[in-house]
């Protein structure tokens, strides 16, 4: 398995209408501060070292602070730099509605975490796996449809995504 | 449909102004969006995914009891249910008790053809509950009481406007919901809430992996994500044909699908499910309390397994690739007649299209799949779009048998008798049997020439063509020549003294008795590029009873072709052939009418008329001898099965070689193909059809000569535009110099 670059990351979010940011790791919770829309709900990371507990998210929120949420922010353990996708897990911490219900996603995804392409991407599938690693979604851009006489964004998932890049391997 | 309706021209013509603008629209953008995806990826790689997913797929229905099991034991151990229904029936009831048994009120569903099938919502519904789709397709479809119209689309065949009215009528929301935006944030409004209260999540499944008990989606709205993870049961309905062995065995199917469907390089959402999943149970009855309301709820898990009839396909030689269908509607995007026509007249009780005819015949029975059956007409643009190879043209015309042995058990469709009409008798077999055997319509009226001509063409001729065998009297019909080609070869000296290659010019029933010019102009192209041609005595090919579903017959032409030019190819003869529809029997039908290495002997050896001319060009062969181009407007349209095969290009080539400019049209399909156009019943959706292709030229037609490759194209184009087609080959013709 070979690390995709952040840069073709990048491009391929912005053929989306993806917005993108690249940050070293000691950024982090400043730049998700700077991103985030209040009210804010969040997943803690699934990364060792980085974390979200101090940015202006409610973590574990109630079913009414969820539903209020403009904005969302939770982690994702790979990147697909080819097609600028991201998984969402399904975990314990509730990563799943809080990429679901909110009009903005704010997706941390570590740089060394990036995969060139599909293929490579499900090389690293295939791992976790193994290791009983087995729901997740890779996301791809906004929910959108076209099922209403036009292409619109933002259907019953969120309408905007912005990823966070964490340059750990610099 | 959902209920059976007759199609008849009164029902195509409604269809056609009511819904033909959305759905050509619709169709054809995601046709396009296809066709520039697997570009972009590169022609290459996509063959390679195709061949991987059609070889998982052949691989996991041969093992299909097995993979069942390996399902129900993986899904088992993750703390699931695995419930296999024998039928629609059967699957209803278990998810009537699975939402009995959690009182649940209301179930939300994402979109699932599969429950379609099964008629879910009327079963739930009839049980008491509420029943939401939450596809904003589906929801529409679901408002509008309308089936689905598309397999990946389900209302695509609704304009803005229309849904506009619809919802405001239905919800007389506040504010007026005139635009795309507004419906959309109101569904999600509306559905969002839906979702929120409901106790049960239906999904469907895009495949199932064996291994590890999971389930993939694939969705661009999200809503299969709420689906599964809101409520606290979660049943995915599923076919039993949807299993696949892994997770190592998804990575082509992940490639394939959305790029199939919609152009897309991936879904918006593939969802890899394991369930029960670590998502916490939400609870929005204690709405303020931390962690998602703090649920002390377990997650419940079951997956449906269908097999309504799917059991038996897997039995049947002929029905078994339907199995391999992972439903991304190419085949009904890429198709003219369904470009035109949509679902609603091209589809069974649930699936629409060309396979629709394998999905209905297998599930419902023939009398489904009859009802919309003729409308493929066998042009096999779809073979190359699916993504795993399934010969669609074959299973329609393998159903289209079966219908006719059904319809009439006394149909033999080697009696050249049954021509002779029997008045006790009239209805479709008789029509089929005439098209079936045109050949032998085409031989008595050369024979008769100029006289069954003109027979044939009076009112009186005409009216009882129309009553009995049901040919439209707005058709021109076939002029035969009294001299054949075959005649015209047979008393010419050879040409060529010390020839290059030799070629056994394949005289089709066409050429040979109505479009004789172009088999002189091809004979008199090949002998000046140095060739010695000869025209052998052969039969047809067995196209045209292939076309109307005689099978029997087919094969039997099929042998004595065989039986007349392999020798010729032993003898290091190349088979030449001028109509596209006959070589494609040679190249692709024969490998199912013929022993194989017959077949794979006549299919190496045989070439369409302008490919061969490249060849002889490339190699070597004087252009010079041929008439040049001069820069001449050339408006070139291909034959629907030349381009399956991959031989459009060398016409083009050749032309431009010649100095001519050529403009190439760019449909699926002229809308003749071959009898159809002829039907009462189809020739407003024929000409629906070609008036696209019309449209490509009317402008250039003034200025170039339009020429196409197949007879049926040129009878399109000659009544469509004006009666001037010509057959490339007439083009290098060293006569007209
Ligand atoms: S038959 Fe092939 S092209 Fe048609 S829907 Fe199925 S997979 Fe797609």
């Amino acid at each position: 398995m070979s690390t995709g670059s952040v840069e073709q990351f990048q491009q391929s979010l912005s053929r989306l209408n993806t917005a993108s940011t690249a940050v070293a790791p000691d950024e982090l919770v400043s730049t998700v501060a700077d991103l985030v829309e209040p009210p804010a709900v969040g997943a803690e990371l699934p990364f060792d070292g980085l974390s979200i507990a101090d940015a202006p998210v409610t973590l574990d929120p109630s079913p009414s602070r969820l539903r209020e949420a403009v904005t969302g922010v939770s982690g994702s353990r790979m990147g697909i730099a080819s097609l600028g996708t991201v998984a969402v897990e399904s975990r314990a911490e509730g990563d799943e509605f809080i990429a679901l219900y909110p009009e903005r996603h704010v997706v941390v995804v570590r740089a060394s975490d990036l995969r060139t392409d599909l293929s490579d991407a499900f090389g690293w599938l295939r791992a976790e796996f193994e290791e009983d690693c087995q729901s997740f979604i890779l996301a791809t851009g906004p929910s959108s449809t076209g099922d209403m006489g036009a292409l619109v964004q933002g259907v019953h998932g969120p309408k905007e995504v912005h990823v966070i890049i964490v340059r750990d391997n610099e | 449909m959902s209920e059976s309706q007759q199609l008849d021209a009164d029902r195509i013509r409604t269809l056609l102004e009511s819904e033909g603008d959305e759905i050509k629209e619709n169709t054809r953008l995601f046709n396009t969006e296809r066709y520039d995806a697997v570009k972009a990826v590169g022609e290459g790689a996509h063959e390679d995914n195709r061949t991987q997913a059609r070889e998982i797929k052949a691989d996991a229905i041969e093992r299909l009891p097995e993979l069942i099991d390996r399902t129900r034991k993986a899904v088992e151990a993750n703390g699931g249910t695995v419930y296999v229904a024998d039928d629609a029936e059967d699957a209803n009831q278990y998810l009537a008790e699975v939402a009995d048994n959690v009182d649940a009120d209301s179930v939300v569903k994402s979109k699932s053809m599969t429950t379609e099938e099964m008629d879910l919502n009327e079963a739930l519904e009839a049980d008491g509950l509420d029943v939401w789709e939450t596809d904003l397709g589906e929801f529409v479809i679901q408002v509008a009481e309308e089936a689905p119209s598309h397999i990946v689309g389900p209302s695509l065949h609704k304009s803005r406007e229309e849904i506009t009215k619809l919802f405001e009528e239905e919800f007389d929301p506040d504010e007026s919901l005139d635009s795309a935006e507004k419906l959309t944030a109101f569904a999600r409004e509306y559905l969002g809430e839906c979702i929120d209260d409901a106790e049960v999540g239906v999904t469907g499944a895009n495949f199932v992996l064996a291994e590890s008990g999971s389930i993939a989606l694939v969705t661009n709205e999200g809503n299969a994500r709420k689906c599964a993870s809101i409520p606290d049961t979660h049943v995915a309905v599923a076919g039993i044909e949807k299993i696949i062995p892994s997770i190592a065995e998804l990575e082509p199917f992940a490639e394939l699908i959305s790029r199939s469907a919609t152009g897309q390089d991936i879904p918006q959402y593939l969802s890899l499910l394991t369930p029960p999943v670590d998502t916490p149970a939400i609870d929005f009855d204690s709405r303020d309390e931390s962690y998602f309301g703090n649920s002390d709820a377990d997650r419940d898990f079951h997956l449906v397994l269908l097999d309504n009839g799917r059991r038996e396909m897997r039995e049947d030689d002929d029905l078994r690739e339907t199995l391999y269908c992972i439903r991304c509607g190419a085949c009904a995007n890429s198709c003219a007649n369904f470009q035109s026509v949509g679902g609603h007249a091209f589809g069974g009780e649930t699936y629409t299209g060309g396979i629709a005819t394998g999905w209905e015949a297998g599930i419902e029975g023939n009398d489904v799949a009859a009802e919309f059956n003729d409308l493929c007409t066998g042009c096999s643009r779809c073979v190359n779009a699916c993504p795993v190879k399934i010969d669609i043209p074959w299973i329609n015309t393998v159903v289209r048998d079966r219908i006719n042995r059904g319809k009439d058990p006394g149909f033999d469709d080697m009696l050249v008798d049954g021509l002779v009409p029997d008045k006790e008798e009239p209805g479709t077999p008789l029509r089929k049997r005439f098209f079936g055997n045109f050949e032998t319509v085409a031989r008595i009226g050369s024979a008769t020439a100029p006289l069954s001509n003109a027979v044939a063409s009076t009112g009186l001729a005409r009216k009882a063509m129309e009553s009995v065998l049901g040919i439209d009297a707005r058709r021109d019909l076939p002029e035969f020549r009294r001299t054949t080609l075959r005649e015209w070869a047979a008393s010419r000296e050879p040409r060529v003294a010390d020839p290059e290659r030799r070629v056994a010019l394949y005289p089709d029933v066409y050429t040979n008795y109505v479009r004789a010019e172009r088999g002189k102009a091809a004979v008199r192209v090949l002998e000046a590029l140095d060739c010695e041609v000869v025209v052998p005595d052969v039969g047809g090919s067995g196209r045209a009873p292939l076309s109307q579903g005689m099978i029997a017959t087919a094969e039997k032409k099929a042998k004595t072709v065989a039986e007349s030019l392999l020798p010729y190819v032993e003898d290091g003869y190349d088979v030449v052939a001028v109509e596209p529809s006959d070589l494609a029997m040679f190249r692709r039908e024969y490998e199912k009418l013929l022993p194989e290495a017959a077949y794979e002997r006549l299919d190496g050896n045989s070439y369409e008329v302008l490919e061969y001319a490249y060849g002889l060009l490339e190699n070597g062969a004087d252009p010079d001898v041929l008439p040049a181009g001069d820069g001449d407007g050339i408006a070139y349209h291909s034959h629907c099965q030349q381009r399956t095969l991959g031989l459009e290009g060398y016409t083009a080539a050749v032309l431009e070689r010649l100095g001519y400019d050529v403009l190439t049209s760019n449909v699926e399909c002229c809308g003749m193909a071959g009898s159809f156009g002829y039907k009462s019943e189809y020739y407003d959706l024929s000409i629906d059809v070609g008036e696209t292709l019309a449209d490509q030229f009317e402008g250039a037609a003034d200025e170039r000569t339009v020429v196409a490759s197949g007879t049926s194209c040129m009878e399109q184009l000659d009544s469509l535009l004006s009666p001037e087609t010509h057959h490339p080959v007439e083009l290098l013709d060293p006569e007209r110099r």
